[in-house]
């Protein structure tokens, strides 16, 4: 199952010219907003005409202005997600998860309706009504009305913008257990790293209207000249195996044969995970340093050094774990002698490794 | 007060008959100009609005002679209807077209408000969820309009039944045949000594009236609740 999408539309002076591809998995449509993201959802949806568009799933077109083809969107078989969660407010929660099923094609039905209110954890609510339902909770029915229509691939428009961060939480991991549970193809609207790091499996930057970069959110997330907001909001994605967890309430993971150490982390032994360790929370330092509490040491080689403003530089550090980013000064860049090729330690204390970033590899 | 009349009776059968059949033929079309009003983006919007108010800013007279010109034994519609037994000119089935003409408007008015005010985002989350234009209709835009539907045919009910200069041009004032309570009280108020008969007709009337308006008002509550979703 994979989408192509090529689209260029005009609005106003926004030049909208993306080309992109998802394969499976969760391919997050990254970058902020106004930069174009939630126009492509839409063209792919149906619910716009862009001006050119060649839009097909699994070689089934559904949009080729060249061809004068375009699908309506009640049968291209997508189901959305929107940021608000759109629920019918004359119907029950029970009627609107059924209400895509009296119109799905007629075909083995890829969901169940019992494992997917069991996921989302709405069994309770089940003959409320919509009107009283909490951010969460329509959220949480908005998903599964989508996926109970049994679409080909699920469209997500920025399911958390409207949500409080523990409700947030909560929709992220439905998201996740869709992913790992049931085989749909996700795309995914975000302006988030967190979401990205927890939920993607490809990443396609979107800015001013255009595709600039695609890949794992390894590759997109360490490499600064692709992050939206530049170098504040730049990290380096690595990834980790679980390992032992120790007495004193830490968690030993290895990333490259290097252990790192992260604070209260519950996860299964042996399985891997994504780990984002922000740009400004790297230290560097030219010997292996002694007598400090940061806890991850990890060798390190210059790799690059990029000028971000009069005072600031980011640092691309090559280490076992993989390439790690760092935030330094232009005068600690003098006084340590960095330079390409230097050998030095990253240091990252525990505590600085986002838990909420922690994503399943 | 004596009772009625049998003419009296007639004239207030027949129009209640008239205002029901008007009520229920012109909201079919009353739904679906309105839902292309509210949501059709179409060359020539304007111009059906126009046509649609027409009778609301014409005078009923006019409006009767244009219906007696077109639907006439002489008229083109007219004659084309005829063979087919379909015939308005002084029958009560003409009060009826003539009823729904003029009270097409306010029923379109309320239907297009309540259409307009039903979120477009539902009909595309409708949409994406597999549902047909029809469908979306059906089973979102109407049931959330429905308090407005409801206002707009109580509306167009109660102009039906008060109706007068479109019909009397157009059909004439026969007992029996085309004289409803309005044109009736006008007949009874022409000829001396009739007060009492126009008193009571008025009285039926007025009592129609305030339970149509009692009734919707109800009806519109109820539903508006059911739509809301408590």
């Amino acid at each position: 199952m994979s989408l192509r999408v090529d689209v260029r539309h005009r609005f106003g002076d926004f030049e909208l010219d993306a080309q992109f591809e998802a394969p499976p998995g969760v391919t997050v449509l990254f970058g902020r907003s106004g930069s174009g993201k939630s126009s492509l959802v839409s063209a792919v949806a149906g619910l716009t005409r862009p001006r050119h568009a060649r839009i097909s799933i699994d070689g089934r077109c559904l949009n080729d202005t060249e061809k004068r083809v375009f699908v309506p969107p009640h049968r291209r078989q997508l189901a959305c997600v929107f940021q608000d969660a759109r629920l019918f407010p004359h119907l029950s929660v029970r009627a609107n998860l059924l209400y895509g099923r009296r119109f799905a094609a007629v075909r083995p039905q890829a969901v169940g309706f019992d494992p997917i209110v069991e996921l989302l954890g709405i069994g309770a609510l089940l003959d409320r009504a919509v009107a009283g339902l909490s951010g969460g909770e329509r959220q949480r029915v908005a998903i599964g009305r989508a996926l109970l229509s049994n679409p080909d691939m699920l469209l997500a428009d920025e399911p958390l913008a409207a949500l409080d961060a523990p409700r947030k939480a909560e929709i992220l991991t439905c998201f996740e257990g869709l992913r790992d549970a049931f085989s749909i193809p996700i795309l995914y609207v975000s302006h988030s790293v967190p979401e990205v790091v927890r939920l993607a499996t490809t990443v396609v930057v979107i800015e001013a209207g255009r595709a600039v970069g695609q890949g794992t959110p390894e590759q997109i997330l360490g490499d600064p000249a692709l992050m939206p907001a530049g170098a504040s909001q730049a990290g380096a994605v690595i990834c980790a195996r679980i390992g032992r967890r120790h007495e004193d309430g830490l968690t030993e993971l290895s990333a490259g044969g290097t252990p790192i150490y992260l604070p209260e982390f519950y996860g299964t032994e042996g399985g891997m995970v994504r780990l984002r360790i922000a740009a400004s929370d790297v230290l560097v330092s030219r010997d292996r340093p002694r007598g400090l509490s940061a806890l991850n040491i990890l060798p390190a080689t210059v790799e690059r050094i990029a000028e971000v403003d009069a005072a600031a530089t980011l640092v691309t550090l090559k280490t076992p774990a993989g390439p790690v980013l760092a935030r330094i000064t232009r005068r600690s860049i003098a006084a340590l002698e960095l330079a390409e090729g230097v050998e030095c330690q990253a240091v990252v204390k525990s505590l600085a490794i986002a838990l909420d970033e922690v994503g399943q590899g | 007060m004596d009772g009625l009349s049998p003419q009296e009776w007639q004239a207030v059968f027949l129009s209640l008959r008239v205002a029901a059949w008007a009520t229920l033929l012109s909201l079919p079309p009353g739904l679906w100009i309105a839902h292309l009003l509210a949501r059709g983006n179409f060359p020539g919007r304007s111009l059906l609005n126009g046509l649609v108010h027409l009778p609301l800013i014409l005078p009923p007279v006019v409006t009767g002679y244009l219906l007696l010109l077109a639907f006439g034994s002489q008229g083109p519609v007219g004659r084309l209807l005829e063979p087919f037994g379909i015939v308005f000119a002084f029958r009560w089935t003409g009060a009826v077209l003539a009823a729904a003409i003029m009270a097409f408007p306010l029923m379109v008015r309320a239907i297009r408000l309540s259409i307009e005010a039903v979120d477009p985002k539902l009909e595309q989350a409708s949409a994406t969820l597999g549902a047909r234009p029809i469908q979306v209709f059906a089973t979102v835009t109407l049931p959330l309009a429905l308090p407005g539907v409801l206002a707009g045919s109580i509306l167009a009910f109660a102009k039906a039944m008060g109706e007068f200069g479109a019909t009397i041009t157009f059909v004439a004032n026969i007992p029996g045949q085309t004289q409803t309570l309005p044109t009736a009280i006008h007949a009874i108020l022409q000829v001396p000594g009739g007060e009492m008969s126009a008193v009571r007709l008025v009285i039926i009337s007025v009592v129609i009236s305030i339970s149509a308006l009692i009734a919707s008002e109800i009806l519109a509550r109820r539903v508006a609740r059911k739509v809301a979703g408590e």
